[in-house]
């Protein structure tokens, strides 16, 4: 580390379900290592007694009454549909030839 | 003095005494898009037709003596990364060309409920990743500084239209600097707020815990104006904070008067020197003189865990990233290609095609960067370590504020650079918000303001201005009391020196 290699941007990109042809692992892999080996250093700095931060200003559970309020209409919701059908989403089939 | 050169405050003020409608004043800015956008390309879309309509019914409200908000008809230019119903929405990406929010984010309709004009939305970085706007899938945005020249980023946009005299305020967000660094180089004014200080409600998210919409503008006092619109309380947003702004315009009214005696400036010292440019420093500590004349007291704090807050925040930013883009999945809405050579692809191969052909490169990167991050193997080295030098950084600041009221540095360490010349080099991009990042670490506020021109290439410098959490108010009143100081050394605005475009109406 922290060399990454083209393979393993080629998993990355897989497991982002992102299609990268090879012009584009060519192009995208190198990069990615200069900017790894440029964050590298991080693995040493901080001591094991430091609490992380998750966010920088301390969060609590937000809730709200438990009402009915108004809502996207089904119209409103499907209306950035790429294709939808009886008031629902319409996706391609969602198990492959494997499953 | 034409009405595009004055300020928000000034054209409320013209507004309330009836000397122009916000009609005219609108029309005057869509008159100015019209002319100078072809150069510059601050916008992405323009809404003649809802800007006038909403316009006239901000002069019915005028005329009825019953306006929304001291800002009621000034029109306003809204970075499109904000939902906004009805009008395309884009993040600047191929991936949601021509979506159309069916709602308003909060922001959009606190601005709305104001009465405040929408021309249109701002070009920006795709998906808000970036510094100099030219990674847009709908092209650059040009500074008008220097139309060779990056406005900045990710919202260029914004900064641009507001430098350009196309609006005389704009909305940005700010997860790294994209509203400070933009403001520096193009010789306006932008203030990232408290972490919390205003809903991320509609606000296509980048990273979470770092992302906060805030004003662009050309003056720091039209900056409060602007943030006593859209700040405050939303039950909408998890992460708003629940208590009252601070009384944000009054702090820029009092500091305008000039006189800092009592406030503790602190000079961080790791943000200057040896990586910022000869005429970047220069003006700074010009800027800092200036400030111990207004009475202020300099003191040197240190932030040593700040030389690690660039890779901390290209840990966490692509690892939140990451998860935030997954919801662009081809499914719901935004693109959806179908994969060539396969005619019965499942909904996986359609993700696939779907998010190659609709992210830029520059997406793409912090994805697999954020996906690698968060992998079982190197979540401990880099995602965990990133969260504990956030702590580390938080710790810094804390020291510091106890030395100090507000903390200074130059907002970025360069003047705006060519188009073309840091694009496929991300770390040399990267380095633009070195000085701008820890504030979104640690969730405090920043203003950046104009400083005057580098000697060396006659480009604007800005001045980063950090309080502590929630204290805002500050910022607006050193910001107030600097700027006041500096407007009178260069006998007007530092715009005032800026190019005339061609064709301008300004």
């Amino acid at each position: 580390m922290p060399e990454i290699t083209r393979d393993e941007v080629r998993h990355l990109a897989d497991l982002a379900r992102i299609e990268l042809d090879d012009a584009e692992l060519d192009h995208i892999a190198p990069q990615l290592s200069v900017i790894l080996e440029s964050i590298a250093s991080i693995a040493e700095v901080a001591a094991a007694e430091i609490p992380p931060t998750s966010h920088a200003i301390p969060l609590t559970n937000v809730f709200r009454e438990d009402v009915v309020r108004p809502s996207l209409t089904a119209e409103q919701a499907l209306s950035g549909a790429p294709a939808s059908e009886q008031q629902r989403f319409s996706v391609p089939r969602i198990l492959g030839d494997e499953q | 003095m034409s009405l595009l050169k004055k300020s928000a405050a000034e054209l409320a003020d013209m507004l309330a005494a009836g000397e122009t409608t916000s009609v005219a004043l609108t029309q005057a800015h869509l008159d100015q898009i019209a002319a100078v956008d072809g150069a510059v390309h601050a916008f992405l879309h323009v809404d003649t037709t809802g800007a006038l309509a909403a316009a006239a019914a901000s002069d019915a409200r005028r005329a009825a003596g019953t306006p929304a908000s001291a800002l009621d008809g000034v029109p306003i230019a809204v970075k499109d990364v904000l939902a906004t119903e009805g009008l395309p929405t884009t993040c600047g990406s191929k991936i949601l060309e021509g979506w159309i929010p069916p709602y308003d984010s909060t922001v959009v309709a606190k601005l709305k409920a104001a009465g405040l004009p929408i021309l249109g939305k701002t070009n920006m970085d795709e998906f808000a990743m970036g510094s100099s706007t030219e990674h847009s899938a709908y092209g650059p945005t040009h500074n008008p500084w220097d139309l060779d020249r990056i406005p900045g980023g990710s919202g260029g946009g914004s900064a641009a239209a507001v430098a350009a005299f196309e609006a005389p305020l704009a909305i940005g967000t700010d997860t790294g600097g994209s509203i400070r660094q933009p403001g520096a180089v193009t010789g306006t004014v932008g203030l990232k707020p408290t972490y919390g200080g205003i809903s991320r409600y509609g606000l296509v998210a980048m990273a979470n815990s770092l992302d906060q919409v805030g004003p662009v503008t050309r003056t720091v006092l039209d900056s409060a104006l602007l943030h006593e619109v859209i700040g405050g309380y939303d039950p909408l947003d998890s992460t708003s904070i629940n208590e009252p702004l601070a009384a944000l315009a009054d702090a820029a009214r009092a500091g305008a008067a000039g006189d800092l005696s009592g406030v503790r400036v602190g000079v961080i010292s790791e943000l200057g020197g040896e990586g910022y440019q000869p005429g970047v420093q220069q003006r700074f500590d010009e800027a800092v003189a200036l400030l111990v004349q207004a009475g202020a007291e300099i003191v040197e704090v240190s932030c040593p865990s700040f030389v690690h807050a660039l890779a901390a925040y290209y840990l966490i930013m692509p690892s939140e990233a990451s998860s935030n883009l997954a919801r662009f999945d081809a499914m719901r809405y935004g693109l959806r290609v179908l994969p060539e050579g396969n005619d019965d692809p499942s909904a996986e191969d359609v993700m696939r095609a779907s998010r190659d052909a609709g992210f830029g490169d520059e997406v793409k990167r912090r994805i697999i960067l954020g996906t690698y991050a968060l992998s079982s193997g190197y979540y401990d080295a880099y995602y965990g370590q990133a969260q504990k030098v956030r702590t580390l950084i938080s710790q810094d600041f804390e020291a510091a504020f106890a030395k100090a009221d507000v903390l200074v540095s130059p907002t970025a360490p360069t003047t705006a650079f060519k188009i073309g010349e840091k694009l496929d080099d991300p770390l040399a991009m990267y380095l633009n918000d070195v000085a701008t990042i820890p504030a979104n670490l640690a969730g405090i506020p920043g203003l950046s303001l104009p400083a005057g021109l580098a000697p060396e290439d006659g480009l604007p410098v800005g001045f980063q201005i950090l309080a502590p959490a929630l204290a805002d108010d500050r910022l607006y009143r050193v910001g107030a009391a600097l700027e006041a100081l500096l407007e009178k050394q260069w006998g007007g605005a530092l715009l005032d020196q800026a190019p005339t475009l061609n064709g301008s109406n300004a």
